[in-house]
């Protein structure tokens, strides 16, 4: 099976998060970065499934330079080659934009599978993956946690709300969005990174690929959440904060 | 002009969900602007549901390729029916998993992008999303030619606040059929089922200590588990606790795992993603221990701690059982 999977490089969760002079976005020198989590997931489905029935395992990323760290990582992890689609900026293009120039970088690796996570940690609109799969004109399904290579295409586990699952069957090609927690995520070997550095890194300038409409969705402004309840933070040390928080929890909210 | 709202069902009955996204519509136009839209083999229930509501039309749409919800069959459905009427201005919808799997798609055969998850509306439209997992938010205008798609969150709009509307007439119902061929529909979903079965009911549990990554060792669980025998609470986690297998799925709260409202939900090391809030921020009284001062959960929080809480949960039991005494 040929597959190509789409990661993208986010904030590192503990990152400290602060906002950018023009509130536009977060202050991003200084910022460490990371793999998406739901990317590394689709990631390791993509080797599980290269392990069990053959064939190549494709990374695709866009994003400016920075982005190749992430890229060595995935090829570190055990993919065979690389697509860095170079974009300076990708907050210029909304989530259409971002669909169509990873689309158009797929479209001339004719895979069998496209594997990516459910959404990003950054800007979390889940969207990604399923409007690859509509400019692509391939059938897609969400929210997976297993694939099963059948002789008529695949068989997905699917996530539905409330601890409910259901499989769904497809014919190849296909687009999928992989959920967390499908499987456990493997760590790069020194031997792994040690190869990485000789494996395929091509880079695309986004301009070849073909970007240019407006964006029909803009973010115009990041701020701090609001408050939705003002928290007594009890202070002191961890005993003194406990004692405190047990005395309120019984005269004050009265649920002990 | 007109809005759209798309009503998802679940049972047979209309979700509280797609009431929530009623009330979000309501802030982009009138009642009377409003059609409500409900999909299926089979509506006239769902549609006389939706007939209650005030609002100007509810269209069924309707096909026996849509008796199984299919991201195919909805989005080919919904984008026949939205183009069969001039000057759509929204289409609104409640930000549910199934949306989640076609809205993008039908929002692509328009050249639009769906605003998805939104936590607000305010005039101009201006939508409000939350970003980096709740520790941001944005606000997001659209500015394309062609409907604005907008999903928006559990919980965010208050579905008890929609006025009732006692001069309204009654609420005419059409039938739309659009025009699907079984292979357009290219996915085939099998009946939903579930993992094991059910040994703990979160959603009547009183008391809940439930616990995130903050933990980081599965051989640290069992200071959880004592916080929560000495509090008589149940044991619950976010998502990454389950995934590891430390606690099992059905412990699990937040969107994926089960919505609760306990008297009392202390979170230990949960940093507070959208995902997690969604599923307790219901909760009558809310304790969040963790070591970040701007972890999103404190944003919720009715009472916090910042502290390392390898210290602060052993005297937290001690602290617990001593009161009892």
């Amino acid at each position: 099976m040929k597959i190509v999977v789409a990661i993208k490089q986010v904030p590192d969760r503990d990152a400290p998060v602060r906002i950018a002079a023009n509130a536009k976005w977060i202050e991003e020198r200084e910022l460490q970065w990371a793999m998406n989590e739901p990317d590394a997931y689709a990631l390791e489905e993509a080797l599980q499934l290269k392990e069990k029935h053959g064939g190549e395992v494709i990374v695709l990323s866009a994003g400016p330079e920075r982005v190749g760290s992430t890229i060595r990582e995935a090829l570190a992890k055990g993919a065979d080659r690389a697509i860095h689609i170079v974009c300076d900026d990708l907050r210029a293009h909304d989530a259409l934009g971002v669909a169509r120039l990873l689309a158009e970088a797929v479209k001339p690796e004719n895979p069998d599978l496209v594997l990516t996570g459910l959404q990003s940690e950054d800007l979390g609109l889940g969207q990604t993956g399923v409007i690859v799969a509509e400019l692509l004109g391939l059938p897609h399904a969400t929210l997976i946690l297993h694939v099963e290579k059948t002789d008529a295409g695949l068989k997905v586990k699917r996530e539905l709300e409330e601890g409910w699952f259901q499989s769904v069957e497809m014919p190849l090609p296909a687009v999928l969005t992989m959920q967390s927690g499908g499987n456990k995520l493997r760590y790069a070997t020194l031997m792994g990174i040690k190869r990485a550095k000789t494996k395929e890194l091509r880079a695309v300038n986004a301009a070849e690929l073909g970007e240019g409409a407006a964006p029909t969705v803009i973010l115009e402004q990041v701020a701090a959440p609001k408050k939705q309840k003002s928290t007594q933070i009890l202070g002191g040390s961890a005993k003194e904060a406990a004692v405190a928080l047990v005395e309120k929890l019984k005269s004050e909210a009265r649920v002990l | 002009m007109s809005i759209f709202l798309v009503l998802e069902e679940s049972g047979g009955k209309i979700k509280r969900a797609s009431w929530e996204a009623l009330a979000a519509a309501l802030k982009l136009g009138p009642a009377h602007e409003v059609t409500a839209v409900v999909i299926g083999a089979q509506t006239e229930t769902l549609a006389a549901e939706a007939a209650t509501r005030g609002i100007g039309k509810v269209v069924r749409v309707e096909h026996p390729l849509l008796a199984h919800y299919t991201a195919d069959g909805f989005s080919f459905a919904l984008h026949d029916l939205i183009q069969s009427q001039n000057g759509t201005k929204c289409v609104v919808f409640p930000h549910t998993y199934q949306v989640r799997d076609y809205a993008p798609a039908l929002a692509c055969k328009f050249g639009q992008v769906l605003i998805g998850d939104v936590i607000a509306i305010e005039d101009g439209p201006i939508f409000t999303r939350q970003l980096l997992q709740g520790r941001l938010t944005g606000t997001y205008r659209h500015c394309g030619n062609g409907p604005c798609f907008v999903s928006v969150q559990a919980g965010a709009f208050r579905a008890d606040e929609i006025a009732a509307q006692p001069d309204a007439g009654p609420t005419p119902i059409e039938i739309f059929t659009p025009t699907l061929d079984a292979a357009q529909i290219r996915t085939k979903p099998s009946e939903p089922f579930r993992e094991s079965p059910q040994t703990v009911d979160l959603g009547s549990a009183q008391r809940i200590v439930s616990v995130g990554r903050g933990i980081k060792e599965e051989s640290n669980m069992p200071m959880i588990a004592a916080l929560a025998s000495a509090l008589d609470a149940e044991l619950a986690a976010s998502r990454p606790i389950c995934d590891n297998g430390w606690l099992p799925l059905e412990r699990q709260v937040g969107s994926s795992g089960h919505t609760v409202s306990p008297k009392l939900y202390l979170a230990v090391g949960i940093s507070g993603a959208i995902q997690h809030l969604v599923g307790m921020k219901g909760s009558q009284c809310i304790v969040a221990i963790n070591k970040d001062p701007d972890a999103p959960i404190f944003e919720v929080a009715d009472y916090g701690i910042v502290g390392d809480l390898f210290e602060v949960v052993p005297a937290l039991t001690e602290a617990v059982k001593a009161a009892k005494q």
